[in-house]
């Protein structure tokens, strides 16, 4: 086996203390008693309390999950009909632009894309609120869905979807009995990324909504402008929770679903 | 038939919802600033016919340009940030390189742990990573205690609201894009070369420069370009932890959209910042290509 040496070994302390420290410090303060931050005064949850009466955060949750929701389902939905295209459709007249209109949204400056989407949607009349939210998100987060959609595509046996078309399947039919389940895994990825990129941003959701549509990060953005407060370490502490259950168990669930494939695997085999 | 709706559901969406509104900005980045809603002019008036088309023609021009090229603020802050992300850039690289390097080293058995601990804060929000450096970096905060306490300071060290705050949060928030794209080149760097450039007599060091080094190159360019574009936008970053005098262009944009109202010129900011994140862009995708076809 092999050993770490001690520079490898401090520098990968060193690497993780610098990534984890800032996350563990607010944590541990948003059990602080008093309202000063940066001054430890004895343990308590009430700024948990605090958190839980306020309305206009409760409020801004609700919207942003919905946002999240909606947008992410919607994306994926586009994502893995753009990513089915862009493997499979072949040549079709205009298929640069198309590409170039998947990959430009990702290394696009947030600011660009929040302004532009306003822009159009003033010229069109359109009142901002919670759907200009979910199409300014959607139109993004379906381009990071069709990256990881078609990274699966590629190496997928077409042969397989040929032999369902064959046995009397339709091109759907296909698609949903054989391709889709081959796929799945990527498909799901694909969502949780679009749902906690519709869930994280501040940017577009400030350009695209409207005053009755506060979304979370817009809400944190403004009460952390100005300086520290309890309420945030708070809400901030049970959003980073959330996500680490959320990460740990999802890779934990496709660690033993790749166990089990190889399970069945052998045992067919045998 | 059924082909076509495939691809026309998707397409149209990104034209409607990607295409068009860059359209907008571009044109509006032609437009002279009214005060009136919209508060820009000429609009376009369909109704009108061609004659509506012409007058909106003739009235386009480039003075909102002309007007950022005279203004020395804008040229400052493209500048500033252009600086702002080179650097960063580079500190990323320092500090994430002997990460990505000392993860390419681990036992076998620790790698997805080592993996699932770079990913995790990629997966929590972004604002609140920002947000957690404020209370560690402010006059009271915490690495002033801690300075003043061992003894190595007298009066705290004003580092929040100044570029080392930003350059900071940018190392912070970007690292995992370094550290993924370095590792996974290292991770492939078959180890039996390093052990014959030790046989031939390389120190541990001149292997490491004249092997590990050049074989990891496509992984430190794709890491710097994923730090440098979305570091040239930055926006969150600067108005949390920069200070007054950190000029960043992604601040200027939203300034001059929301403080003030002027969209005309914060669209022909928004053209600029685009056509200099070409370059690096399109280095960015030729790089990758070398690596997919280095890969075949």
């Amino acid at each position: 086996m092999r050993r770490l040496s001690w520079f490898n070994t401090v520098s990968l302390s060193l690497g993780f203390a610098f990534l984890y420290l800032p996350m563990i410090i607010l944590i541990t303060y948003s059990f602080n008693e008093g309202k000063l931050v940066t001054v430890w005064s004895g343990f308590s949850t009430k700024w948990y309390g605090e958190l839980f009466r306020n309305e206009a955060f409760l409020n801004a949750a609700w919207v942003t999950l919905k946002v999240a929701v909606m947008s992410s389902s919607i994306a994926t939905v586009l994502g893995t009909m753009a990513a089915y295209v862009m493997v499979r459709a072949g040549r079709f007249p205009g298929r640069t632009l198309f590409s170039g209109m998947i990959y430009a949204p990702l290394v696009m400056p947030e600011v660009i894309t929040g302004l532009s989407l306003l822009l159009l949607f003033i010229a069109i009349g359109l009142d901002r609120g919670v759907l200009t939210i979910v199409l300014a998100h959607t139109t993004f987060s379906m381009c990071f869905v069709s990256v990881v959609v078609s990274s699966r595509l590629v190496t997928f046996d077409q042969s397989l979807e040929e032999a369902a078309l064959d046995l009397g399947c339709t091109g759907f039919e296909a698609f949903r009995l054989v391709t889709l389940p081959i796929i799945m895994p990527a498909v799901v990825s694909g969502w949780l990324l679009a749902f906690t990129l519709s869930l994280d941003d501040l940017v577009i959701a400030s350009f695209t909504s409207g005053p009755s549509s506060t979304t979370l990060p817009i809400k944190i953005f403004s009460a952390v402008r100005l300086g520290v407060s309890p309420e945030i370490n708070a809400l901030s502490t049970i959003m980073i929770g959330l996500v680490t259950v959320g990460v740990i168990g999802a890779s934990l669930t496709s660690k033993r679903s790749i166990a089990k494939r190889q399970k069945d695997e052998q045992e067919a085999i045998q | 038939m059924k082909r076509l709706g495939l691809i026309l559901v998707p397409y149209l969406w990104l034209l409607a919802l990607f295409l068009v509104p860059f359209l907008i900005v571009l044109k509006i980045s032609l437009s002279d600033t009214e005060l009136a809603i919209p508060p820009y002019t000429p609009t376009l008036d369909i109704a009108e016919g061609w004659e509506g088309i012409k007058t909106w023609w003739a009235g386009l021009d480039l003075e909102n340009y002309t007007w950022l090229a005279s203004d020395d603020l804008y040229w400052k802050a493209y500048l500033s940030s252009l600086k702002i992300a080179v650097i960063s850039t580079l500190l990323t690289l320092i500090v994430g390189y002997p990460i990505a390097y000392g993860m390419s080293r681990a036992p076998d058995e620790w790698r997805p742990t080592l993996m699932m601990l770079i990913i995790l804060p990629f997966w929590t929000s972004f604002l609140i990573r920002v947000y957690s450096w404020k209370a560690i970096l402010s006059n009271e905060g915490l690495l002033n205690q801690l300075l003043i306490y061992l003894g190595i300071i007298t009066d705290p060290l004003v580092i929040l609201n100044t570029n080392v705050a930003v350059y900071i949060g940018i190392v912070y928030t970007y690292l995992p894009f370094m550290v993924l794209p370095i590792y996974s080149a290292l991770e492939r760097l078959d180890e039996s070369l390093l052990e014959a450039a030790e046989d031939l007599g390389c120190s541990r060091f001149t292997a490491f420069w004249l092997v590990t080094m050049p074989l990891s190159k496509q992984g430190i360019i794709a890491g710097s370009f994923l730090v440098f574009i979305p570091a040239m936008g930055e926006f969150v970053i600067p108005a949390l932890l920069g200070g007054s005098k950190t000029l960043m262009i992604g601040k200027v944009l939203w300034e001059e959209f929301f403080s003030n109202r002027d969209w005309p010129v914060a669209s022909a900011v928004a053209v600029v910042l685009l056509l200099l994140l070409i370059i690096p862009i399109v280095l960015f995708q030729r790089n990758e290509e070398k690596q997919r076809e280095a890969q075949k």
